[in-house]
């Protein structure tokens, strides 16, 4: 059985396509898409890894990491962050709460693919 | 002989420029102030202390206020210089000849005045456009929005591509897909297009023009006061001094109200009210003929009536724009489905530019709004010459248009104009300036 993946992420159809091709490369794909119960569902699937947008409904996905960081059961949990805003200090920010990788969007499909293996790979 | 104090240096220094600056002889001036040309000379170079009767009498000869050459008559500019030198000190302002420079040089000493002020202005309003763009969640929502949906439709286009053989019921999903986020996109860059317009509304960031235009439209575009009173401008100007904020845009809301006030002399407001239609649309060609007016003040006029004033005749408020010889637009009344671009130039096809090539031929057209509402206008445009004739000096033209609701049954092959060509999605657009962030082409 694949390695399995959470997406916590608010468009649908990013979900979508990003679900499609990680299952296509063998990957098991949940998804959530509140920010508020964001690290309960994490705690509770135990995915391998987690990408997680920025700009959430109810709750920031930088919070969310950081409370991530915090638990031990999560705190060395892969988690690749996306964001609308690809700024330095965004990017500066999210490597300082403990993001895995950063991604700003728009993003290719294989940019994901290549960091979700990487990330797992290392 | 008792050296003069320090305001009256200014003084002295003031009446011989004055002087100087009419041609007149020390002698001359002398002489029509009662004094000997001796003294005056003294007075010039600041030897000597004047006020009262003779200040009044020099005055006087010189065609002047006593008051612009008193001393402190010009404290307010004097602190304003000083201002300017404190928060440039290292251009190294010689303080202690500030009174010498504004009393030699009083134009030089506004100008150095106005834009110390000017660059304090632009300073709060580069603080505040970063500020809003860096925290506004607003903004950033529209933002995330957007790069969300190009994301969803870049990563499904990718997969249609990347997979030839896809099975139907995914590619008819992901095709579904598209189609929502394309519009979603549309709908997003729409907004995000109007948050950044009202990211430059705030009075520190806004140009002279967007203030005179807020000014306008906080007193719905109508100027009660003026109707019936012409000299009422300099007190609406007054009582509007704090929305308008610079100088600059205090002189052009000078200018659109003392053309109002001219316009509603040769345009009664009650005579107007009369020759108004019971519904339909207006006619600023045929109401100007009327009334004996050009079209474009016609235009001015009716979309300076009041709101209730048409709603009695079942009209709508219409919209204006102007523009000068450049194509600039120079005045901006929206129309609330029609609206208007506050950044960059317009659409090119408006009627309004068109008239430009048509001087004095009154153009009514109706035109389709590109865009997701595909909105019908009728538009009624003109271009005249700007200012009264002058003898063998070419006329400059500037171009009115006026902006309704259209009809409800329209042809389909309507001209189609956009806003804007940024947020635009007409296809093969000949008068396309630059590409568009709204989907449909970028023709």
């Amino acid at each position: 059985m694949g390695k399995s993946v959470l997406v916590i992420e608010d468009e649908p159809n990013i979900i979508e396509a990003i679900s499609f091709i990680l299952s296509r490369d063998g990957w098991r794909v949940a998804s959530h898409s509140n920010g508020v119960d964001a690290v309960a569902v994490v705690e509770h699937r135990k995915p391998d890894l987690v990408i997680l947008d920025v700009m959430l409904p109810g709750r920031s996905g930088y919070d969310i990491l950081r409370e991530l960081r915090a638990k031990e059961g999560t705190g060395q949990l892969p988690v690749l962050m996306l964001t609308a805003r690809g700024q330095t200090k965004d990017r500066a920010l999210a490597e300082e709460i403990g993001a895995s990788r950063f991604m700003s969007k728009p993003f290719s499909n294989a940019e994901v693919l290549e960091a979700v293996n990487a990330l797992i790979a290392s | 002989m008792a050296q003069a104090g320090r305001g009256t240096v200014l003084t002295g220094t003031r009446i011989r420029e004055r002087r100087m600056m009419l041609g007149l002889r020390q002698a001359e001036l002398a002489k029509r102030a009662g004094i000997s040309a001796s003294y005056l000379n003294l007075i010039e170079h600041n030897r000597r202390r004047i006020g009262g009767k003779l200040l009044l009498s020099l005055a006087e000869a010189l065609k002047v206020e006593p008051s612009a050459l008193s001393e402190g008559a010009e404290a307010a500019l004097l602190a304003q210089l000083r201002q300017a030198a404190a928060d440039r000190p290292e251009a190294g302002a010689d303080l202690d000849r500030i009174e010498e420079f504004t009393g030699r040089f009083p134009g030089w000493a506004r100008l150095v005045a106005a834009q110390g002020q000017r660059l304090s202005t632009l300073e709060r309003a580069v603080e505040v456009l970063s500020d809003r763009l860096a925290h506004d969640p607003h903004l950033a929502a529209s933002l995330h929005e957007v790069l969300s949906t190009v994301t969803a439709i870049h990563a499904t286009a990718e997969i249609l591509v990347g997979e030839p053989a896809l099975e139907p019921e995914w590619r008819g999903r992901f095709h579904r897909n598209i189609h929502e986020d394309s519009a979603r996109l549309a709908e997003g860059a729409r907004r995000l297009v109007e948050d950044l317009g009202e990211a430059g509304e705030t009075e520190a960031a806004g140009s002279p023009q967007e203030a005179v235009e807020g000014f306008l439209g906080a007193h719905g575009f109508h100027f009660p006061t003026l109707e019936t009173d012409p000299e009422a401008v300099s007190a609406v100007l007054e009582e509007g001094a704090g929305q308008l904020g610079s100088g600059a845009a205090r002189l052009i809301a000078g200018r659109v109200l003392e053309r109002y006030a001219a316009d509603a002399a040769a345009v009664p407001l009650e005579a107007l009210r009369r020759a108004l239609p019971e519904g339909g649309a207006l006619d600023p060609v045929s109401l100007g003929a009327r009334f004996g007016v050009d079209a474009g003040r016609m235009m001015r006029r009716l979309a300076m009536l009041p709101g209730p004033m048409l709603a009695e005749r079942g009209l709508p408020a219409p919209g204006l724009v102007a523009c000068d010889a450049s194509g600039t637009l120079i005045f901006r009344k929206p129309l609330d489905s029609f609206p208007l671009p506050r950044f960059g130039a317009a659409c090119p096809l408006w009627p309004l530019f068109q008239s430009l090539s048509r001087p004095m031929m009154p153009m009514a057209q109706v035109i389709r709004l590109a865009g997701r509402s595909e909105g019908v206008f009728l538009t009624h445009a003109i271009a005249q010459p700007s200012g009264a004739p002058v003898a063998n000096r070419d006329p400059t033209f500037e171009a009115h248009m006026l902006i309704q609701p259209g009809p409800s049954e329209a042809p389909s092959d309507l001209p189609r104009v956009g806003v804007t060509c940024r947020i635009c999605p007409k296809a093969g657009c000949r008068g396309r300036r630059e590409p568009s962030i709204m989907a449909e082409a970028q023709g």
